[in-house]
């Protein structure tokens, strides 16, 4: 076992894939010289070369194209884009190219390739810089997202990625690459679309992913303290996605509420109150319940800002209204 | 130094040596009160590049729109806009320039036409069009005066807006901050045509490029520039020439740039270049330009007092301004 960060695990993920796949290159701004804008390639280019770790310019939507076009000429790109807001000036080539080619073309033309970003708020970065998007993305056919939360899943997930035939988005989140956590020194694999019961408990389930599997489950210990118990469940990926799990644990609870970073209207917990609904209507006590970041552009100012992301608090207000408490 | 043949007025001469040191200044202090947690988030300084901010902004008229990216401060400062304001922003408070609720990368002020800091880079391209589009279909003479770094070029964003521009015949002044560098970035790594304003040439647009850390170059070709824009002769594309003396935002290390090259840079320093030229020229005494420079300093301070004093936005802040109210 060995303690890491967040922050480590994607390094050691990206270093083992360039190392064990000559068919691999990174791309993306300021991952070369400077090191990547979270730390997470430093060195790397010492290790492997300006070939296969490639700085680019600032030019999100030709980098995302031009990892299309050569995975479809036979390399296995990651493009990282530097933060997920920066996503939207590639949104062409990722959502009407990158993730159609492979039907368009009836399996003549695949796509392996991985987009790395950053998500997320909470670092006083504004409106433009604070949002949460993965959403959008895993409502798109073809595409996959995966969302780790910690150093554990963040390293075996990315090892499973890598066996991906189709495009990925690699979600990070700004607020979890200094959060540390133990992994094993054995080879392991965390697998797409199974998602991971975090915390154990009877009386309610807390659904979330990323950042926010952390937040739900401060407030399980917080509720604990209070003689409540709740599970909380790590969706890991939201495409493909691990319903199962949920709806099997709020059989058991009778209670779920869904907690994400992204807006309430049409955010992805959304779908997930509508599966468990589907799936488990009969067992509910109450309805489902949700917790989701404030519907305006994230404010910068500080005390604002805290009020715009969901928090312990607003997650255990949210379980004691829907446990009538 | 270019000499200041059109400019004979002191009083002008002496305003272009307080609006660089006021920036300079401002900077300096929020970078402490960054390092004091007071500002939070990102914080990218301007320090080095004022000769521009003072130089291109005195040359546009009070109804001129001017659109910028988010290294910001220093035209926003140029532009009129009160330190304490923009102090008050970085800090997040109601007294702020969007009542704390933009911070350093996006400043506005609607009555002084300052029509945006952006912090997507490229994004201001466009939208800068967009006010010379608004401007000439009223039919005033308002033009529009819209900086990008070095790094926006290489956005389609950009090679659209210029298109576009030159299309229309928009009365839009693209000025180009060549600090050489985009993040850890240097241009000639990153632009496949490092002289960057022959860009230009293939939008069929005028262009030059001209010496940005001389604050009398920049605002008489600037001058020439506007003239020429607001006559009716379409967009114009200006290089200036600068170096960011610190780090691209205040996260950044700097061990990208090499020591011999920021020295040499740093010998050009913007305002000690003008402040010995402006007294070697028998425009002004040292102790002059002191009284300037302790005005200055005394400002700023009072900025950061009001800021650090002012209150938080309250929590109904949250909601508005999201949409128009009903
Ligand atoms: C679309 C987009 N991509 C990336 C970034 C991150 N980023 C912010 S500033 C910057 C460098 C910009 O350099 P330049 O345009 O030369 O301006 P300078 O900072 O040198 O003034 C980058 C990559 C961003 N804000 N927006
Ligand atoms: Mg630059």
């Amino acid at each position: 076992m060995a303690d890491i960060s967040y922050r480590d695990a994607v390094t050691i993920a990206l270093r083992e894939a360039l190392r064990e796949d000559d068919r691999m290159f990174i791309m993306g701004e300021d991952i070369g010289l400077y090191g990547g804008p979270y730390a997470v390639t430093k060195g790397f280019v010492e290790e492997f070369g300006r070939e296969r770790v490639i700085d680019t310019p600032i030019s999100e939507s030709a980098m995302v194209g031009a990892g299309t076009g050569s995975a479809m000429g036979g390399m296995h790109p990651v493009v990282e884009i530097m933060t997920i807001n920066f996503t939207l000036l590639a949104m062409d080539q990722i959502v009407n190219h990158a993730a159609k080619l492979r039907y368009m073309s009836a399996g003549q033309y695949t796509v392996p390739m991985i987009i790395r970003t950053v998500t997320g708020g909470g670092a006083q970065l504004a409106a433009t810089h604070s949002q949460s998007l993965e959403g959008w993305f895993a409502s798109v056919p073809g595409l996959k997202v995966v969302t780790p939360a910690t150093p554990y899943d963040a390293l075996g997930l990315f090892r499973s990625v890598r066996n991906e035939q189709d495009p990925v988005i690699f979600v990070e989140h700004i607020l979890l690459y200094s959060t540390r956590g133990e992994v094993p020194d054995d080879h392991y694999l965390v697998p797409l679309g199974k998602a991971d019961v975090k915390r154990r408990g009877d009386d309610l389930t807390l659904v979330a992913y990323s950042r926010m599997v952390q937040v739900a489950l401060d407030a399980a210990e917080e509720l604990a303290g209070r003689g409540i118990n709740a599970e909380v469940i790590d969706l890991r990926s939201l495409r493909p996605l691990d319903i199962g799990t949920v709806v099997e644990s709020v059989k058991r609870t009778g209670h779920a509420i869904v907690v994400e970073e992204a807006w309430r209207t049409g955010g992805f917990g959304a779908e997930i109150a509508s599966q468990i609904q589907e799936q488990a209507f009969d067992h509910l006590d109450a309805p489902i319940g949700r917790v989701a970041g404030a519907e305006v552009p994230t404010p910068y100012s500080q005390p604002l800002e805290m009020l715009a992301i969901p928090s312990l608090e607003s997650v255990v207000a949210a379980v004691e209204s829907a446990l009538g408490r | 130094m270019k000499q200041a043949t059109k400019i004979a007025d002191k009083a002008v001469l002496l305003d272009y040596y307080r609006q660089m040191v006021q920036i300079r200044v401002f900077e300096e202090r929020a970078a402490e009160q960054y390092m004091l947690g007071k500002i939070r988030g990102f914080l990218h300084l301007y320090i080095g590049e004022e000769a521009i901010a003072a130089g291109a902004i005195s040359a546009l008229g009070p109804q001129d729109y001017l659109v910028t990216h988010y290294r910001d401060h220093g035209h926003a400062l140029a532009r009129g806009l009160e330190p304490k304001v923009i102090m008050s922003e970085l800090f997040g408070k109601v007294t702020g320039s969007s009542k704390g609720k933009g911070g350093s990368m996006h400043l506005f002020d609607a009555s002084r036409r300052l029509a945006g800091g952006y912090a997507i880079v490229g994004g201001q391209l466009p939208i800068a069009a967009g006010l010379a589009l608004a401007s000439s279909l009223q039919h005033t003479d308002d033009i529009v005066l819209c900086f990008l770094g070095d790094g926006a070029l290489n956005e389609g964003e950009f090679h659209e807006s210029m298109n576009l521009a030159s299309l229309w015949r928009l009365p839009v002044i693209y000025f180009c901050e060549n600090n050489l560098y985009g993040m850890g970035a240097p241009v000639e790594e990153m632009v496949a045509a490092p002289e960057i304003h022959r860009i230009a040439e293939a939008y069929n647009m005028p262009s030059q490029r001209i010496d940005g850390m001389d604050v009398l170059q920049v605002h008489e070709i600037t001058s020439e520039v506007v003239q020429h824009v607001r006559d009716g002769n379409g967009p114009y594309f200006v290089e200036a020439m600068t170096y960011r003396f610190r780090g691209h935002s205040m996260a950044d290390p700097v061990n990208y740039r090499q020591k011999e090259e920021e020295e040499k840079w740093m010998a050009k320093d913007p305002i000690s270049t003008y402040k010995a030229w402006l007294i070697q020229s028998d425009i002004a005494s040292k102790e002059e330009l002191d009284v300037v420079n302790q005005a200055v300093e005394l400002e700023i301070e009072e900025a950061v007092e009001l800021a650090d004093q002012s209150p938080f936005p309250p929590p109904e802040a949250l909601y508005e301004d999201v949409y128009a109210q009903s």
